[in-house]
């Protein structure tokens, strides 16, 4: 079984990396992006005894996401 | 006095931090493996000291904070004996919710290795007992993380319980730390992270020594205790 994990900040907390990103879009003459944030994607292959989305929010809730900062969400492929 | 530095894969700053405890105390302290499940008996100081531990993979200390010795690290903090965690190990103790907050990429961007002035806000900690109230002293940082973020409300509730010991004074605040807060302690105050390096001042070599005091007044405390 697989999931895929989206780790993204949390509004309010300042992103430094998408405005840069942002930036960037700009001086290459994108114009209108009026935000970006950058968040990171993490894919799990589980075996089919272990796999349950309970296991894997444990995952993100014990190291994948640290939700000072981040919020998280699963999808199960 | 018993130190023990804690030593992950890619900490690189424990030799700095062992010749700074020598310095003060004349004895050695244990490198610890993190791979070890318990501390050596006795030890009354644990030290994080900075590096990349674990190539800072996934969040900078995020790791570090899940590796076996670290349970124990958790449980002696607990009982109340005094942690430092410095630059990597500031990251690896809010990682590990043995302090609140988080350090995030610097606002700027880059990795910041430079000398900043750091104001003393509350010498009414083991680690600060020797510096004056509202002193301001050099230090270096070395860091790409050190961002210090938390929600308003933890920052006030830090504020109002004294636990920001150290902030960037005089506008170098080097990272855009919220509140220019450089270091914090747990509510009991036997756990201190902070991202500027003390132990890289403390000698005339090193071109000063305003970290001196930090340690001086941490092995004294604890040679009192212990006598």
């Amino acid at each position: 079984m697989k999931a895929r994990i989206f780790v993204t900040l949390k509004d309010g907390v300042l992103d430094p990396q998408g405005q840069a990103i942002q930036g960037a879009l700009g001086a290459l003459g994108f114009s209108g992006v009026e935000s970006v944030r950058q968040g990171k994607v993490i894919d799990i292959e589980l075996a089919p005894e272990d796999a349950s989305e309970k296991r894997i929010r444990e995952m993100c809730e014990t190291l994948l996401a640290n939700t000072v900062i981040e919020n998280y969400r699963i999808e199960m492929l | 006095m018993k130190a023990a530095i804690i030593q992950f894969p890619g900490t690189n700053r424990e030799g700095d931090m062992a010749a700074a405890l020598r310095l003060v105390s004349g004895r050695d302290a244990d490198i610890v493996w993190h791979g070890e499940t318990s501390l050596p008996a006795g030890v009354d100081l644990i030290v994080l000291p900075g590096g990349f531990s674990f190539g800072d993979y996934l969040r900078s200390g995020a790791i570090a904070a899940h590796s076996p010795v670290m349970r124990d690290v958790a449980k002696r903090a607990e009982d109340g004996v005094m942690v430092l965690g410095v630059c990597n190990g500031f990251q690896a103790l809010c990682e590990a919710g043995l302090l609140p907050g988080a350090l995030m990429r610097n606002a700027s961007l880059k990795f910041v290795c430079r000398e900043v002035k750091l104001k003393v806000t509350n010498t009414a900690t083991p680690f600060t007992s020797l510096y004056r109230s509202g002193q301001v002293i050099r230090c270096p940082v070395a860091h790409a993380d050190g961002n210090y973020f938390a929600d308003a409300e933890t920052l006030d509730q830090l504020e109002a319980e004294d636990r920001v010991v150290f902030r960037y004074a005089d506008g170098t605040n080097p990272n855009g730390s919220q509140r220019d807060i450089a270091g914090i302690t747990n509510e009991r105050r036997n756990v201190l992270g902070m991202m500027p390096h003390p132990e890289d001042l403390v000698e005339a070599a090193h071109g000063g020594d305003d970290g001196l005091a930090l340690f001086k007044g941490l092995v004294e405390g604890l040679q009192e205790k212990a006598a």
